[in-house]
């Protein structure tokens, strides 16, 4: 059986380092599994989050030779062999131990999203919607919370200080939903401009590429936001009626 | 009031556990105008409901007008082999067509028929197509609509924070005592009451498709606190998991690969499920290949595939085709969609299982079988209830979703879980926050207790030598695996309550290295002592059903007997020993009864 070489960061907030461990590999295992091997064997104390081993519920994020990842959706088999692979916290967000990060910041961004507020039901008390006026928002609701793409956002993983009024990728994609969303009659556009830093994102799609569900981020939620800021904040014509008609 | 040391919080009502129903608790209980917390193990929104697939079970009527409450009871009730708590069974029925209507005025998008409303899929048991659903990934949406609804509504939750005993005054609930995960802090809930919905038990079992969280630790705090448990030798074994490779194995696939057509195939090709009809379900179940097959889409004329007969019935027939060695080569049966339906109709409807078997096993599931086997999956039985009220036999417990026994009988269909979170979640909120509302009086925590309970959680980090509690766990797994497992016999039942003596005796020599903070050997070994006993008591309740129903096969009695057809098997533990006692079901009225009889 091969041998696998395990470089992972062991620490927390005051300091720490990558260990090296070596585990037997088999055959399917990815590096989740690794991790647990390691856990049960030779670092009982190993802090790691997951749970549904199955890349449905976003817990196990972290990054493997790297790069960001699903510990739990990694091959082995996709290293070479016998070559080190390490396995490091998410950078973007405080360490609370070993592979484990204090992902707070993005609970409390989803507080400040205003809420879904429906339309009336129809008049047979149901509401009508057609498939294809749901399949983008559909897309949108396939996120997972694994946060990679706020790891990977450049805008807050290098400048802390952006984290205050910027609300990253992940929340983009929460507000696309809402935007989006055929019933949903609330307006998060002025909120969107001048609250979450939508204008900060400047299209580099690094958060599309570690989507591990493959939502075009960019292409699909972000962008058309930027779209429905620009035609309501500055569009010239529009400016014009308002101006004209007093309307706001 | 004496006060403990330990950092304390004083709410109305406390849920434990953040999936489904303790979500939809939370929401009920708090708009009820009582002060709620929410307390999970997990981050918000990871619990185990995200990794439900197929759908959820509410006689809409949208594709075949012709559903309604009355032929879902009787499906719940034909599927849980008549031991369900007939009252659970109309409630459930009835609310969750409103109950699903309710998620999409809160945002959930379900898939659409061609006239605009919610979609319904085939499901084994199910006689309609009922499941409403959102491709293979029900349980995310229905999730992130119940979390982002409870966010909005300022529900205090308290994450990654686990419960380790309900604290009690006089017999009556008074909170519940844990600790941070991430700082290993002990942390005090005062509260009047308290709503437990923390899953089930499935993590006793080797192959499982249940997290890390399904310790069980919720039914040993009940059971630890008075309540009853019933039905708890009826276990699921969900009949399709990934088989390969070794580290998947348990995965679930779901059964809406059966329900949108996919079919189960032995060594040879053929589909064995023909063989298995057992005699309650042939009257309601195709003969050919050619009846199944126009089945799907024409359903007044042709009756249900056995492909889609309860879970139960398929596990079961897996199993035996595996044991005569018409297995796939990995141990388990072929899963064939990719002959039946077109790639671009599999990855429209199962988007999740084509990515899960793509990555994790290299199998393309639009051009080649999958290899499933039978998985650990759901707790049938649990805490007993009261239908109406979700109340325990613990004043001011209450609880509901997976742990609570009786909606499902012996065996649950398909679906019906996650409409079973939301209807009674919704009713252990409610009348929760009635029960804080009313109580009269105050309520002591007795802070040497407390104290005591944190000395003895501390303890394992105090030992020199002794045993590292993963291999515990492994043990266990393989213990309860070989078994406890889908076919029961008396010795082997036996055989495991000596093994689980042993291990209970291991776990207390368990030793815990390095500190506090986010330490999971420090978690796993307070988990023991709930893994060993939700085990024990699993062993125990199978050794005393001397029948074969649902979930609970017995090799030595492999028939159903009427005489334990009218009983539950309820489990109590009394001054430290745990005790089991045949209790008769409720009755049921006589107009349930003949909407039974009705085919």
């Amino acid at each position: 059986m091969p041998t696998a070489i395990m470089r992972v960061f062991r620490g927390d907030a005051k300091g720490g380092g990558f260990q090296e461990y070596r585990v037997p590999a088999e055959e399917g295992m990815v590096v989740l599994d690794v991790i647990h091997e390691i856990q049960a064997t030779q670092a009982p104390d190993l802090a790691v989050r997951w749970n549904c081993k199955a890349g449905k519920c976003g817990s196990c994020s972290a990054e493997v030779n790297g790069k960001p990842r699903l510990m739990c959706m990694t091959r082995m088999n996709i290293f070479p062999e016998g070559e080190p692979i390490t396995v490091a916290p998410m950078r973007t967000f405080p360490l609370i131990r070993d592979l484990v990060t204090d992902v707070s910041f993005n609970f409390e961004m989803a507080k400040r999203v205003p809420a879904f507020r429906p339309r009336p039901r129809d008049p047979d008390g149901t509401y009508r919607m057609q498939q294809e006026d749901i399949d983008r928002p559909q897309e949108f609701h396939k996120c997972i919370e694994c946060f990679l793409c706020q790891n990977v956002c450049h805008v807050i993983r290098d400048h802390e200080d952006n984290k205050r009024h910027f609300a990253g990728p992940r929340l983009f994609v929460r507000y696309a939903a809402l935007e989006m969303h055929p019933l949903d009659t609330n307006d998060r556009r002025e909120l969107l401009k001048e609250k979450m830093g939508l204008g900060f994102c400047n299209i580099t799609k690094c958060c599309t590429e570690v989507c591990p569900e493959h939502i075009k981020i960019t292409d699909n939620a972000i962008i058309p936001l930027k779209e429905r800021v620009v035609d309501e904040y500055y569009d010239p014509v529009l400016w014009l009626v308002r101006k004209l008609t007093g309307r706001k | 009031m004496a006060e403990t040391k330990y950092e304390t919080h004083e709410y109305d009502v406390i849920v434990i556990g953040a999936g489904g129903a303790g979500l939809r608790a939370a929401i009920e209980a708090s708009a009820r105008g009582v002060k709620t917390a929410l307390v999970c193990k997990s981050l918000l929104g990871k619990a185990h409901t995200v990794m439900a697939e197929g759908g959820i079970a509410a006689a809409l009527g949208n594709v075949y007008p012709e559903d309604n409450w009355q032929v879902h009871f009787r499906d719940t009730l034909r599927g849980g082999k008549m031991l369900n708590n007939w009252r659970m069974a109309q409630l459930h029925a009835q609310e969750a067509p409103a109950r699903v209507l309710e998620l999409e005025e809160w945002g959930a998008l379900f898939d659409r028929t061609q006239d605009g409303r919610i979609l319904q899929r085939d499901f084994g048991g199910h006689r309609y197509a009922r499941l409403a659903h959102v491709g293979d990934r029900t349980g995310l949406e229905m999730i992130r609509t119940l979390q982002q609804h409870a966010v909005h509504k300022g529900i205090d939750v308290f994450m990654e924070c686990t419960i380790i005993r309900l604290l009690l005054d006089g017999g009556r609930i008074a909170g519940a005592f844990g600790y941070w995960r991430e700082s290993g802090r002990f942390v005090t809930f005062k509260a009047k009451a308290v709503v437990l919905a923390t899953g089930g038990i499935g993590k006793i079992w080797k192959f499982t498709s249940n997290s890390w969280e399904y310790t069980g630790d919720g039914v040993t705090m009940a059971l630890d606190a008075g309540a009853d448990l019933i039905d708890m030798e009826c276990y699921q074994f969900h009949p399709t998991g990934m088989v390969w490779p070794p580290s998947v194995r348990g995965i679930l696939v779901t059964e809406g690969v059966r329900g949108d057509g996919g079919t189960l195939k032995n060594s040879f090709g053929e589909r064995f499920m023909f063989k298995y009809i057992p005699e309650f379900f042939r009257a309601e179940t195709a003969e050919t290949e050619e009846e199944a097959d126009r089945w799907y889409t024409d359903k007044k004329n042709n009756r249900r595939t056995p492909d889609l007969l309860p879970r139960d019935e398929v596990a079961r027939a897996i199993n035996s085709e595996v044991k005569m060695v018409r297995g796939s080569p990995h141990g388990g049966v072929f899963l064939d969609i990719a002959s039946r339906r077109d790639a671009d109709y599999i990855k429209r409807r199962l988007p999740s299982m084509y990515h899960q078997f793509k990555e994790l096993a290299d199998v393309d599931i639009t051009k080649e079988p999958m290899e499933v086997g039978p998985t650990a999956h759901y707790m049938n039985g649990g805490v007993r209830v009261d239908a109406d009220t979700a109340a325990t036999a613990v004043p001011g417990l209450f609880a509901a979703g997976e742990i609570a026994g009786g909606l499902h009988g012996a065996n649950r269909l398909g679906g019906n879980s996650l409409s079973d979170l939301v209807v009674f979640g919704r009713r252990a909120g409610l009348y929760a926050a009635e029960y804080a509302q009313n109580l009269k009086g105050t309520l002591t925590v007795d802070a040497g207790w407390v104290e005591a309970l944190a000395q003895e959680a501390l303890e394992p980090f105090q030992r020199t030598g002794g045993e590292n509690p993963y291999a515990i766990h492994r043990d266990l797994q393989e213990t309860m695996q070989s078994l406890v497992g889908i076919i029961r016999t008396e010795g082997e039942l036996k055989k495991a309550l000596e093994e689980l003596a042993t291990l209970k005796e291991r776990a207390r020599r368990v030793r815990v290295d390095g500190n506090r903070q986010y330490n999971p050997s420090w978690h796993l070994t307070l988990d023991l002592h709930s893994l060993l006993t939700v085990s024990e008591v699993v062993t125990l309740a199978a050794l005393e059903r001397k029948e074969s129903r649902g979930g609970h096969t017995r090799d030595d009695y492999p028939k159903p007997d009427p005489e334990w057809g009218r009983v539950n098997i309820a489990v109590r533990r009394r001054h430290g020993d745990i005790t089991l006692t045949p209790d008769p079901l409720p009755e049921m009225p006589d107009e349930l009864k003949k909407l039974l009889e009705e085919r």
